[in-house]
């Protein structure tokens, strides 16, 4: 599934968590194969978690190192974001992903931004992932722009998704998320 | 509108623990999936299916491959409905299905549809899961759609496929450096992610083509890189074109303009990634470093704890190389000890302790000592290490540093940590003498409670090397019998050799090591009893025949001379007989060797760039070698082992290189001989060796290799009497016979019938130089002085024309094989005359130093003056008529 994770000298995203209170997945993506297992994927989780857990990561993104990759996070009320490169990453480009997970989330679930709120919109959050990153790849940072390709389910009405402005893309979250619920 | 939500969460307060996938379960999902098959499908229902079988898949459910084929096939049908929501989902679920190839052909034409559609979230989306579950053969018919979508004037779908194309590049190469026009075009795209992409493509298509991304490089750097995301890459690029192409001429190095511009960019990232840049190029001045480290010490002081973790990772590297352009931020990073982020804090402590001086050793630790309690190990193995180096680098410090590596010593840690000062305080009482007892005592207090039995033994052994040859041994004993006493079978066993190795060298200890060694004769397990029983008996504690004390520290402190890798492989091929296992069988050649031979073939024919004497442990183990073969016993002492010499090309069917083993009257050919074909099993292998054009040469003794296995290197030696005294010259050719057998790869066994076949080898030449031994001598003229003009000759050459002085001054040193002294053998350019020192020490053991003043004559005419000093004429004569002759 993961490609391999030979791009040159390319940015390269290891893999993106979002872990609830205890450490437990909501959504987790992987795009290399260092943890190759099941039980090795769950072993990284549980070990940033627990050395994370006790750091103040709310106000600011936060960051760390494990085994020769470099972690940053941030938490929010009971979600705990993280984003993982290799050990040479520029740590800023990283975090600049992670802002974007980040903000756009918090645009998808209009600053709901919880676990109960997550598991009930879980295809925004996938859609999101799946928006970020490609195969490791950095395809979008901007948490407007991704929160915008989410929710947007017609791209070709309106103006090119790049200049879409925060509150369009809220309009247009908030719109996906009643219909869905209203169905 | 906004009423049912409100709703909805007065319903889940109801339930604390309320979670929409609560109780979920696969079979009923997947049940729940046949929804799809259904002829009015309910878009949202399908939707909500989907979402459900992810999070199962996010859980780490594992689907059958039979269940992973029927989601698959039902998710197909979804292709029906035109809810864009709902085919977002399918995409989504399609790639974390992966399905198999011949699944594939399924959803291919629905993807290809979608692909061509109007709708541009279709086609982004189409390209990319196409890409994903595609192979080559696919590939080639979408490839037409593909090159369009790169130059598509949406974004996204410009994105996509272009993204698509970095990751096809890894498995079909050929087809993706087709799109290089499009590609291209898209680096000017106004859209900064696709210019990004569209440059990480591009370089990834030309990244084995220097001169395009040099080219690629100049082009981009005069500004028009939007992106901050395709900045940094087109930073790394550049850097890596500075590491190829080196200074220029008038010492600018090209591009650092641009990297140092880039620090003032807007986005940090890029800011960051130029100082880094700058950091790391290859051989940084301090001019260069400073505009970089001052705009990481801004980052420094940042809010950010990214940044600030960022900024001390990358000066912490650079103290390592130029540990005072970091002094300035000394200040910042004192700081930042205390920060919130143990990560930065230990980065910021480590950092002080390299660029920090003697004096500020003292507070330093104090502020270590406060925060080693409240880190992870991890980050305490980080500060051990950095001490360690620290006091290595202020050895006068070492008793404030022991004593804080002894304190954490005691205190609680994991295996890895304490390891780490255990490998602190063994290398500091190795490099330091004053701390050897104070670190010896420390070590033996750990011991006496430690609960690592690696640990325990790793530090017997050493205190078994060491111990003995401290002022007062007596006092190590009771550390390591309590050993006996209290430890596992392993530590017990370690703890006996370590007392033999006290008893062998403190004769005073010598009766009460005996006692308390015949205690462990009783000892519960064998291999304690084992060596107990060796060791009195080695030492003669049981009355028996005592070897000499020579012998018994050869087998107590002398190395196993044999690659333990070899030692290893002969031991498993051994058959249990009633022939005893043969150590001198074991090959004794470091597998490893001929390939870091290969490594630099451009030095070898010269030697001129060879170090100044070859390592004292190479020689060592040639001489051990040849000691070991009874035929060349009588040889006397080895005088000087050349470099191999390559008899073969380089991957040939066997590699064969040569070793020249120079005795006074004798000289012996070591062939290193492997065979590189897994098919074949080489016996009787020898080197027939024709020395007719090498007259004073007789062959006197041939050692044949009995057998040579696939990749199993081998030795084969052929041994010449020469004339005492005379540096005889000559060529030698060389073919290689042995009688070759088919091997079963599978099953590994040879046949049993041989067929006898020779593989000719390249020529070997022992050339004067061979006689020599390149001994350098400290100070040259005090040297010439004492050894007096009663053996001086002098006398001039013309050396006809050369190219330059550096050629002539190469050459005869290479002719002469002497060391060059003083770094006289570098000749300043556009100098019209040189002198260059050599010395050296010729065969039989005399020492010889020349001094030769070179100097331009005519148009390209080199004349030479040749002083030769030694202990005898003969010798100064010889060196003579080598140049004469050379």
């Amino acid at each position: 599934m993961a490609f391999p994770l030979h791009y040159g000298s390319c940015p390269v995203v290891k893999n993106i968590l979002l872990l609830d209170s205890e450490g437990k997945r909501v959504a987790v993506k992987y795009y290399c194969d260092d943890w190759p297992t099941y039980s090795a994927k769950l072993a990284f989780e549980k070990s940033i978690f627990t050395k994370t857990q006790k750091t103040n990561a709310r106000t600011e993104a936060e960051i760390a190192m494990f085994d020769s990759n470099i972690v940053v996070y941030k938490f929010v009320q009971d979600l705990h974001f993280f984003v993982t490169g290799g050990d040479d990453e520029n740590e800023l480009i990283l975090a600049t992903v992670l802002q974007g997970f980040y903000d756009a989330v918090t645009l998808l679930l209009r600053s709901n931004v919880e676990q109960r709120e997550a598991l009930e919109n879980l295809d925004l959050i996938l859609l999101c992932l799946d928006e970020i990153v490609d195969g490791g790849m950095i395809l979008e940072t901007d948490g407007s722009v991704i929160a915008g390709k989410v929710a947007s389910h017609n791209m070709d009405d309106g103006s090119p998704i790049s200049e879409q402005t925060i509150s369009q893309a809220l309009a247009t979250a908030r719109e996906h998320l009643t219909r869905s619920l209203l169905r | 509108m906004a009423q049912p939500l409100v709703k909805k969460d007065d319903d889940r307060d109801d339930e604390m623990d309320y979670s929409p996938f609560m109780g979920i379960e696969k079979g009923a999902v997947l049940q729940e999936a046949r929804v799809f098959n259904d002829p009015q499908l309910d878009a949202r229902r399908c939707s909500q299916v989907i979402t459900k079988l992810l999070y199962l898949l996010n859980q780490g459910e594992a689907f059958t491959k039979v269940e992973a084929t029927e989601v698959f096939f039902s998710v197909t049908k979804l292709f029906q409905s035109k809810d864009i929501g709902l085919r977002r989902m399918v995409y989504l679920i399609i790639k974390e299905l992966s399905p198999s190839a011949d699944e594939v052909i399924i959803v291919t034409s629905s993807l290809m549809k979608d692909m061509n559609s109007r709708t541009d979230m279709y086609r982004a989306n189409a390209i990319r899961v196409l890409c994903r579950i595609t192979d080559g053969t696919l590939l080639t018919q979408i490839e037409r759609y593909l090159k369009q979508a790169i130059v598509d004037k949406n974004p996204v779908v410009a994105s996509a496929a272009l993204v698509s194309g970095i990751h096809l590049l890894q498995t079909n190469p050929e087809i993706v450096k087709r799109w290089s026009n499009e590609v291209q075009e898209a680096v000017q795209s106004r859209a900064a992610l696709v210019q990004f992409h569209a440059l990480a493509l591009l370089h990834q298509i030309r990244q084995n083509d220097r001169l395009a991304v040099s080219k690629l490089v100049t082009s981009l750097t005069k500004g028009s890189v939007r992106s901050p995301l395709a900045q940094c890459l087109l930073i790394r690029y550049t850097s890596q074109v500075i590491r190829e192409s080196g200074i220029s001429q008038t010492g600018d190095r090209p591009f650092y303009d641009y990297l140092e511009s880039c620090l003032r960019h807007k986005a940090e990232m890029v800011i960051f990634e130029a100082a880094r840049a700058i950091t790391e190029l290859n051989g940084v001045t301090t001019r260069e470093l400073t505009p970089a480290i001052t705009v990481l010490q801004l980052f420094l002081s940042s809010s950010k704890p990214v940044l600030r973790f960022a900024a001390v990772r990358t000066l912490n590297k650079v103290a390592m190389t130029h540990p005072m352009a970091v002094t300035n931020c000394n200040i910042d990073m004192e700081s930042l000890i205390s920060d919130q982020n143990r990560s930065i804090a230990t980065l910021a402590i480590t950092t002080l302790l390299k660029t920090g001086n003697e004096s500020s050793i003292d507070r330093l630790m104090k502020q270590i000592t406060n925060f080693m309690s409240d880190i992870a190990d991890e980050f305490k193995i980080v500060v051990v290490e950095a001490i360690r180096s620290l006091c290595l680098k202020f050895p006068l410090k070492y008793r404030s540093l022991m004593n804080f590596l002894s304190n954490i010593l005691r205190e609680e840690g994991g295996f890895e940590y304490k390891k780490a000062i255990v490998d602190s305080i063994v290398i500091l009482i190795r490099d330091i003498p004053d701390a050897k007892e104070g670190g010896l005592l420390h070590l033996c207090e750990f011991i006496e409670d430690c609960e690592f039995t690696y640990l325990s033994t790793q530090i017997l052994h050493f205190l078994g090397n060491e111990g003995p040859k401290t002022s007062d041994p007596s006092k190590y004993i009771r550390y390591i019998y309590n050993r006996v006493i209290l430890e596992n079978a392993t530590v017990r066993a370690s703890a006996v050799s370590t007392l033999a190795k006290f008893g062998a060298l403190v004769d005073s200890l010598k009766p009460r090591i005996f006692v308390l060694l015949k205690r462990c004769l009783f000892d519960s397990d064998d291999e304690v009893r084992d060596r107990a029983t060796l060791y009195l008996n080695t030492l003669g504690g049981d009355g028996a025949v005592v070897e000499t004390d020579e012998e018994v520290k050869e087998f107590l402190f002398g190395s196993l001379d044999v690659p333990l890798t070899n030692l290893e492989t002969s031991l498993k091929n051994y058959e249990p007989s009633e022939e005893p296992f043969d150590i001198y069988s074991v090959p004794k050649e470091v597998k490893s060797q001929p390939l870091a031979e290969k490594k630099a073939p451009g030095k070898k024919p010269t030697g001129l760039s060879a170090p100044s004497v070859a390592p004292t442990s190479t020689v060592d183990a040639y001489e051990r070698l040849l000691s070991s073969i009874p035929e060349f016993a009588s040889y006397g002492k080895l005088f000087k082992s050349s470099a191999p010499v390559e008899l073969t090309e380089a991957e040939t069917e066997y590699a064969v290189n040569v070793v020249k083993h120079i005795f006074d009257s004798h000289i012996v050919f070591q062939y290193n001989c492997t065979n590189t074909i897994p098919e074949q099993l080489l016996e009787n292998v020898s080197v027939i060796v024709d020395a007719s054009e090498a007259e004073e040469f007789s062959e006197v003794a041939s050692k044949p290799l009995k057998s040579l296995p696939y990749d199993t290197p081998g030795q084969t030696f052929v041994a010449f009497e020469r004339p005492e005294g005379v540096p005889a010259v000559g060529k030698f050719s060389n073919t290689l016979r042995f009688i070759v057998k088919e091997v079963d790869p599978s099953t590994g066994e040879a046949e049993d019938d041989g067929v006898e076949d020779e593989y000719q080898l390249e020529d070997l030449e022992v050339v004067s130089a061979d006689y020599m031994l390149k001994v350098g001598v400290s100070n040259f003229r005090n040297a010439w002085e004492s050894l007096g003009a009663d053996c001086e000759k002098i006398d001039e050459y013309g050396l006809g024309p050369m190219e330059g002085l550096t050629e002539a001054v190469n050459a005869v040193i290479s002719l002469l094989g002497m060391q060059p002294c003083e770094g006289t053998e570098v000749v300043p350019s556009n100098s019209r005359s040189h002198t260059c020192l050599l010395s050296g020490l010729y065969i039989g053991n005399v020492k010889v130093l020349v001094r030769l003043s070179f100097g331009v004559g005519g148009p390209k005419e080199v004349a030479m003056k040749l002083a030769v000093r030694s202990e005898d004429i003969s010798v100064s004569d010889a060196i003579h008529e080598i140049v004469a002759s050379g």
